[in-house]
This record gives structure tokens, sequence and C-alpha cells, in this order.
């Protein structure tokens, strides 16, 4: 799904992208053995918690899901390079936020430019609050009826049966007002 | 004109894909006769990516969060908290195999370019700033040898004998009229013949007969027939120690003419505290080694070894006493004349030029070959 330059990275980082793609727990997983405690001593070297490394690189992960999911990622460096160099940057920005120092200690390992990546992580993290703060309002039972129309495709007659409305015409009835509601609260936030 | 919530079902079966193709056609042309109705389906199409996407994304975020639980609670073990070293502790942590590495390496080069270059073989000659004064001649050799070229393109038969001289020139004085020279060991150190040199021009063959290298001293016996034995030598020895200031001069071969030196007696102990040596500030250079140092009333209190490099005016002199200890020491029986040490001064009250006229005879050039 996603153009990488097959020369200089590895055939298990392409296959951890797909994965990453699908949301596969075990590549998840590996993720997690493999990355996760340099990030950790990056984190705990540079005046922060173990908590800390730990929000910090599953927001790193969700980074790449983005850009994953986008669908024009192009893998330049190292799975292991772009994660660090992405928690890095995230680690910088919320020191520097916090006026704590960063001593750039194990900054030996390669760090490559990841800003833009970042900057498109944020907007999308914007879009889609917007929509979670509007399916928060929107409340139930509409938030599971949009939810189970739209995204995991049960017909009418299902949704008809599962909520206990009378007839599946009252059903497309009450989905309507929902989907309506719902854009009214997300245009009207945007 | 269609319900809004009919065109939205229409609109979802369109997107869903669930039309058939003539409905999907009746559909496209509805929308595109109707701007409206096409700018609501987009709007709707958007919509609805944005939702799965947020859909999808917090399905994700789930995935993660429990792999992450998983993960933290299996390595539930506090992971190697590395306390913050300091950025010197950390590279030198980082780079030190490498710097151990690169000092081998560069330890390795040092010491074989030293090696390669000869440097300890200079050591091992120079510890010291202190340097004998014998005369390389090897540049003398060098034009000699050029001129032995031309000369033999001149008159390539003759002159067969007249090769080159010697390697090295130095200063020896006679020490009793029948022929033994002293001069330094380190004159005649790896020599393969020795020949004296009077200031007339004559030359005589001479054995070593004797080395002392601790006071590098060297004694030489004129073995050549043509040698004439005189009757007595003008000078004296002085056994007893000089003192500070005493003004003393030497006569000695920097070149292959005689030449006089003057100077005082600076220091009673030589190079490093040598108590068996001078130190004199007086001008002298290669060649100048062995020669006798002579003070005002004509007594030898020394014989000029070597100076100091990179001082002004401190050149060293063994003492007279290492000398006549060191003569008493050959044995008599092994020598083919009687050393007899003289005890009769002819030069005291004369005038130092007088003095001079009659020492340079009985000093000579050592050529060493």
């Amino acid at each position: 799904m996603s153009k990488v330059n097959r020369s200089v990275v590895p055939e298990a980082d392409l296959r951890a992208v797909d994965g990453i793609a699908r949301g596969d727990t075990t590549v998840l997983e590996s993720l997690y053995r493999d990355y996760y405690p340099m990030v950790l001593n990056m984190v705990i070297r540079n005046n922060g918690s173990e908590e800390e490394a730990k929000d910090l690189f599953q927001e790193g992960v969700i980074v790449l899901y983005d850009k994953v999911r986008q669908g024009e990622f192009e893998l330049s460096s190292k799975l292991k390079t772009y994660l660090y160099s992405v928690c890095r940057r995230l680690w910088l920005k919320q020191l520097g936020a916090q006026e704590r120092a960063f001593h750039d200690v194990s900054g030996f390992e390669e760090v490559i430019p990841v800003s833009d990546d970042l900057a498109t992580h944020r907007e999308t993290e914007i879009q889609l609050t917007l929509m979670e703060q509007a399916l928060n309002k929107l409340g139930e039972p509409c938030r599971t009826i949009i939810h189970d129309f739209y995204i995991l495709n049960l017909s009418m007659q299902q949704i008809c049966d599962k909520f206990g409305y009378t007839s599946s015409d009252n059903a497309k009835n009450q989905k309507y007002k929902c989907l309506q509601r719902l854009k009214r609260l997300f245009f009207s936030s945007t | 004109m269609r319900s809004e919530q009919e065109f939205m079902v229409q609109a979802d079966r369109y997107l869903n894909g669930e039309m058939d193709p003539a409905e999907k056609m009746a559909f496209e042309q509805y929308c595109g006769q109707n701007p409206s109705a096409a700018e609501q389906l987009e709007t709707h199409r958007l919509f609805l990516q944005q939702l799965k996407r947020h859909a999808e994304r917090a399905a994700f975020k789930r995935t993660l969060a429990s792999v992450a639980e998983q993960y933290h609670r299996s390595s539930a073990t506090p992971p190697t908290v590395v306390p913050r070293e300091p950025v010197l502790v950390a590279l030198w942590n980082r780079f030190k195999v490498n710097s151990l590495v690169a000092a081998s390496v560069a330890i390795i080069a040092v010491f074989s370019t030293l090696w390669l270059s000869g440097y300890y073989k200079t050591i091992e000659k120079t510890t010291s700033n202190y340097s004998a004064l014998r005369r390389d001649m090897n540049t003398v050799k060098k034009n000699v040898n050029a001129q032995n070229a031309v000369i033999r393109t001149i008159s390539s038969e003759k002159q067969n004998g007249a090769r080159s001289t010697g390697h090295f020139g130095a200063t020896g004085f006679a020490i009793s009229p029948n022929g033994y020279v002293v001069t330094n060991y380190h004159v005649v150190k790896d020599a393969d013949s020795v020949h004296l040199q009077n200031t007339r021009g004559e030359l005589y063959r001479a054995d070593v007969i004797y080395i002392d290298p601790t006071h590098d001293l060297a004694m030489l016996h004129i073995s050549d027939s043509t040698f004439t034995p005189t009757k007595h030598i003008p000078y004296t020895f002085k056994e007893t120690e000089s003192d500070l200031g005493e003004d003393v001069y030497t006569i000695g071969f920097p070149r292959d003419e005689v030449v006089y030196g003057q100077g005082y007696l600076s220091s009673r102990t030589g190079y490093a505290g040598d108590t068996t040596a001078y130190q004199l500030s007086i001008p002298v250079n290669p060649g100048n080694s062995g020669g006798p140092v002579i003070d005002s009333r004509g007594q030898v209190i020394g014989i000029i070894s070597g100076k100091q490099t990179g001082i002004d005016g401190a050149s060293f002199a063994i003492k007279t006493g290492a000398l006549l200890k060191s003569l008493s020491a050959i044995p008599m029986d092994s020598l083919d004349s009687k050393l007899t040490i003289n005890r009769k001064n002819l030069l005291a009250g004369l005038k130092r030029t007088e003095q001079i006229k009659k020492i340079q005879d009985y000093v000579y050039l050592v050529k060493v070959y």
C-alpha cells in the first residue's frame, strides 16, 4: 500500500509497516519489544518518568499509523530510526512546553527530520478530536446506530432488531435524524 | 423533488455500491443535473470518510493500548533505569572501544615511526645534550672524493694511494717524549687505524695501547719508524685541582690547521656533576676533542672532551688527575718503551705566544679511519 525505498529498508520493517496499517497485534507487540526500551531510555535520561515514556511511545506509534494510513508513506530509513526520531521530537516539544532541559545524551542514535509528519499528525488529531467531540455530544443510542450502520455495515433490519424499533422505517427515520444531528454538531464546531 | 431523507438513503446505497447499474446511472444523472445534490453527496461522502477514519483510529488506539498494557505488565520489572551520566562519561562509554583502538594505533604508529627513522639509535648516542667533540669528516670526505674524481680524470694513473681522509678528526697530545699520545676514547672508538699528524704535516701511524671508556680516555703509541723521539716535552701535568677563574687555553684541530682557543675554568665539576671533569668557558668545536687544557704557567690541567649543546660556553675537560690515575692503571710491562711523566716545566714564565710555539709540536691531529 505504500511506496517504499526498498534498498535501504529491511524486509522486516516493511512487514511491520503493513502490520501497523492493519492494526496487527503481533506487529505492535514486536514494536514494543524492539523499540520501547530505546525510547524509555531516552525519556529517563532526559528528565522524564516511565509513565511519560509509555505515553510518548504510544503517541509515536500513532504518528506512524497516521502516516501509514495516509497511503503515501515512504519509509526512507530504518523503522527504528524513524520511530526514535518521532519520539525524540515529541519529547523535545513536551520538554520545551514545560521548560525542562533536554540533555541529548542518547542522541547518538541516528535522527531524521520528521516535523512534516508531526504536522500532519497534529492536523489529523484535531480533525478526529472534533469528530470525537461531536460523537460524544450526540449521545446514545444515536452514536451506536451510526456506528453500527456506517462502520459495521449492519443492515437497517438488524439495527431495528437490536434497538427494538417497531419497524425498519422507524429505525431509518431515527438513523437519519441521528446523522443530521451529528453533521450539525460536527460542522458547527469546524 | 425527493425528500432529503430519501436522497440520503440513496446516497448511502450509492456510496456502498449497493445500487444496480440502471439505478446507479439514474442517480448519477440526477446528481449531474442538480449541483446542490452533487454537493450534498460530496459532503456526505467526505463526512463518512472522516467518520470511518475516526472509528478505525479509535480501534487502533484500543489495540495499541491493550498491547502496551500487556507489554508493560509482562515486563513488570522496572526496566533498567539508567541514571543519567555526565556527558563526558556517556561519551566515553560510547566511544571507549573506538578510542582505545585509535590510541593503540596512534601509539604503534608513533613508536614504529620513531624506530624506523632511527630515533632510538640517535637517542642511545646522545642520551644527553652532551656532545663529544670529534669532527665528522664525511663532508670533507665527499669533497675530497669529488676532488679525487677530478684528479683522476686529469691524470688517471697517479694518485692511487691518496684516498679519502679519515672518518673522524680530533686532537691528541704527547704525554712522554717517546711517542705516547693521549686522546679521547670516543675518538678512537671503532677505529680501524689511527694516524697522527703534527703541525709540520708529518704523518705517523699510531696504535691504541690502552682505553679507558669510563673517563673517555685513550692512550696511543706512535709505532712509526720515521718517528724520532725528542728529549723531553715542554709541559708538565698538574695533579692538584685548579681553581675557579683560572685562565686556560687549548690548542686543537677543529680544522686541518692548528687552532688556539682561550677561556677560563668556570666550574670544578663537569657535565651532570661529573667530578672527574672541569667545566670550562672556552670556544671549542668538533675536532677539539683530546686537546690539552693548559694554564698560564704551562701546566696541563685537563683534556677537552665535549660540550653541552644548547648552552653557551659550557665545555668540559677531563681533569689531569683522572688522566694520571688512568695512566697508572696501564700495566707498565706491557709497554714497548717506558712511559715517564714529564716533571720538568719549560714553559713557566714564557709569554703565551712562546708557550704555544713550543707546545704545538707536541699536539697532533688524530685521524681515525
